[in-house]
């Protein structure tokens, strides 16, 4: 914990802020806004799966629903973009009902999977579907009839308003952390039957962590989809996209606000470059090094990388601490 | 008559369901853990049978056994180094570990042994057989018979042998197993070695008449949650009857609807199960 947190915000601020003004170039500034919008899904996803201790194995649905709206809006009456966006939240957040409310009257391993058997029939459903354009997808508009198609040649735009959103995400997630909501998730996490017996209505604040993560993995989708003003079933449904979600807030840490950003902030450049490096097989890359990170993670570090700094943080203090306390013992002794 | 053979082979495939759901069902039973990746321990079983054949000309005499013992082996080998050093620490590191395991053997296989289909011969183990005038395709029958003789022989290995004694005791109550003189760990890696074993030799049944591909185990391990679920967890005999079912209604699907909406039908049974008979047919609520 550093002794004055509001520097430290100021300066994480500082640095997202002025990052694209500096690197600039088509290629970081998609980068930059790519890592940005990875941190809002992830930092989405972390809502239920870290606060809450529900692992979805799934979250790609959500993501899919918010990405496919924008563009079945413009589509079927040349709408705008942005129009597609609440309705993203209302379809999200109704499947989450739907999963949630049986899975989390049980233990945990249901709602693990019923997430992936859901988002696969999705999947499976939208890649047959016509109206949705099939294994083809949708485009969006191709040229910006208004500022409201949210249609920019540049991504540094986009990074902005991912930027922004990211924001009230992590706004909303740290006034959660400190509220009776999360006080409760806490104590979901912790063990359920313990909270339980202490009144905490567990499987109905699962259901709102599950709810709130779905609204927001949503709108991650939507901003997806009015960037790349294109979807198909393998970009926003694909099993990568929940995965993607999972190992970088897992990396980061699951359960802590900034563990997301830091896991997006690392893994997003990596994938680029095997991408670039490699490939099509490229992709078949990044799922086996995510499959392992994940692995290892589970098996060494659950906490990840964020509690691992704090361990060597605690550790060097104590360290100091104790040869404070040996000098103060010699200088006692001397005098 | 058509419809009769598409029931026959419904019930013949539903057969393996409830073999390797059946492995599933032991650990998730046993120690409260599931494994994500047992799709894909059947998918290795499956390429296991493809290579023992192509490389050293084995019969399903030969590599069903062989398939067995190699995912055996993995079965022990992911319950010591993996799953053993997670299942008492926090539920994302539970459900993370073997979710990550997916990960890594589906996308090695593919790496290892590219996303074309491969199958073995058809004639391996030979055409179709007239029962009365339905026509039953030969390896169907084969590896349905042999998958229904071996999740009997799995009930009654827990049931009336002393090692499943021993395996049901630490299912039970671990402590108490402990001062019986009962090695929980030991056990625990038993149930994961059969778990595997179950998988690879329900694999290598199925390759004698599927064509193998590296996500060939996605479906196959959701099919295997819905047997489990729809089964009660940690029952065997319910996983027979429910793996049997889920290959029915599988068919009837793919008959009624088209080939594309078996998984489809059978991922939206598992939400229908989970809001109306959650702890399955057998279950205990």
């Amino acid at each position: 914990m550093p002794r004055k947190p509001i520097i430290g915000w100021l300066a994480l601020a500082a640095v997202l802020i002025v990052f694209p003004l500096v690197f600039t170039g088509a290629y970081y500034e998609q980068l930059a806004a790519f890592v940005i919008l990875s941190a809002i899904s992830a930092s989405a996803w972390n809502l239920v799966g870290g606060y809450a201790g529900q692992v979805s194995v799934g979250h790609a649905v959500f993501f899919g629903v918010g990405a496919y709206m924008p563009l079945l809006f413009y589509k079927l009456w040349e709408a705008s973009p942005l129009l597609g966006f609440p309705a993203g939240i209302v379809v999200s957040v109704l499947i989450a009902i739907v999963i949630g409310v049986p899975t989390f009257r049980l233990s945990g391993h249901y709602f693990s999977m019923a997430t992936i058997a859901v988002a696969e029939l999705i999947r499976i459903l939208v890649s047959d579907w016509d109206f949705l354009g099939g294994a083809i997808g949708l485009m969006g508009p191709a040229t910006p009839r208004g500022w409201w198609d949210l249609v920019y040649r540049s991504s540094v735009p986009y990074y902005y308003i991912f930027l922004a959103v990211l924001a009230v995400l992590l706004y909303i997630t740290h006034r959660m952390e400190r509220s009776r909501f999360g006080y409760y998730l806490r104590a979901i996490r912790a063990g359920e039957r313990a909270a339980r017996s202490l009144g905490v209505p567990v499987s109905r604040y699962k259901l709102y962590a599950l709810m709130l993560s779905a609204g927001f993995t949503s709108l991650a989708g939507s901003l997806y989809a009015v960037k790349f003003g294109f979807v198909d079933p393998g970009s926003a449904l694909g099993i990568l996209v929940s995965v993607q979600m999972v190992v970088m807030a897992a990396l980061g840490g699951a359960g802590r606000l900034l563990g997301p950003l830091l896991g997006a902030v690392i893994l997003v450049p990596l994938q680029t470059t095997t991408n670039t490096f490699f490939g099509g097989a490229g992709t078949g890359l990044a799922f086996i090094l995510y499959g392992g990170i994940i692995m290892l993670l589970s098996r060494f570090e659950p906490g990840g990388l964020l509690e691992l700094w704090e361990r060597f943080q605690a550790r060097r203090e104590a360290r100091t601490a104790r040869g404070r306390a040996l000098l103060g013992a010699g200088e006692d002794h001397a005098a | 008559m058509i419809l009769l053979q598409v029931i026959v082979g419904g019930l013949l495939i539903g057969a393996v369901y409830a073999l390797f759901s059946s492995g599933l069902t032991l650990i998730w039973g046993m120690m409260n853990v599931i494994n994500f990746a047992h799709g894909e321990f059947v998918m290795l079983g499956m390429y296991a049978a493809f290579w023992a054949f192509t490389l050293a000309g084995l019969g399903p005499a030969g590599f069903a056994p062989l398939a067995a013992v190699l995912l055996f082996i993995l079965g022990v080998f992911v319950y010591l180094a993996l799953v053993r050093h997670v299942m008492r620490g926090p539920m994302l590191a539970q459900i993370l570990s073997t979710f990550g395991l997916l990960l890594l053997l589906r996308y090695s296989a593919f790496w290892a042994f590219t996303a074309n289909f491969v199958t073995l011969p058809d004639d391996l183990v030979g055409g179709s057989i007239n029962l009365g005038g339905i026509l039953v395709s030969a390896p169907k029958l084969l590896a349905g018979v042999i998958a229904i003789l071996l999740t009997a022989g799995m009930h009654l290995l827990l049931t009336r042998t002393a090692i499943g004694s021993q395996i049901l005791a630490v299912a039970e109550d671990r402590q108490a197993a402990m001062l019986m003189g009962i090695k929980p760990d030991r056990m625990q890696a038993l149930a994961w070695g059969l778990s595997g074993a179950s998988a690879g030799i329900a694999g290598a049944l199925i390759a004698t008449f599927f064509p193998i591909s590296p996500t060939v185990g996605e479906s196959l391990t959701i099919i295997a949650f819905v047997t489990v679920t729809l089964g009660g967890f940690g029952s065997v005999p319910g996983a027979m009857i429910a793996g049997v079912l889920i290959g029915l209604i599988e068919s009837l699907s793919a008959f009624y609807f088209g080939p594309i909406f078996q998984d489809v039908v059978v991922y939206g049974l598992f939400v229908v199960i989970l809001w109306v008979r959650p702890h399955g047919l057998l279950g205990k609520a």
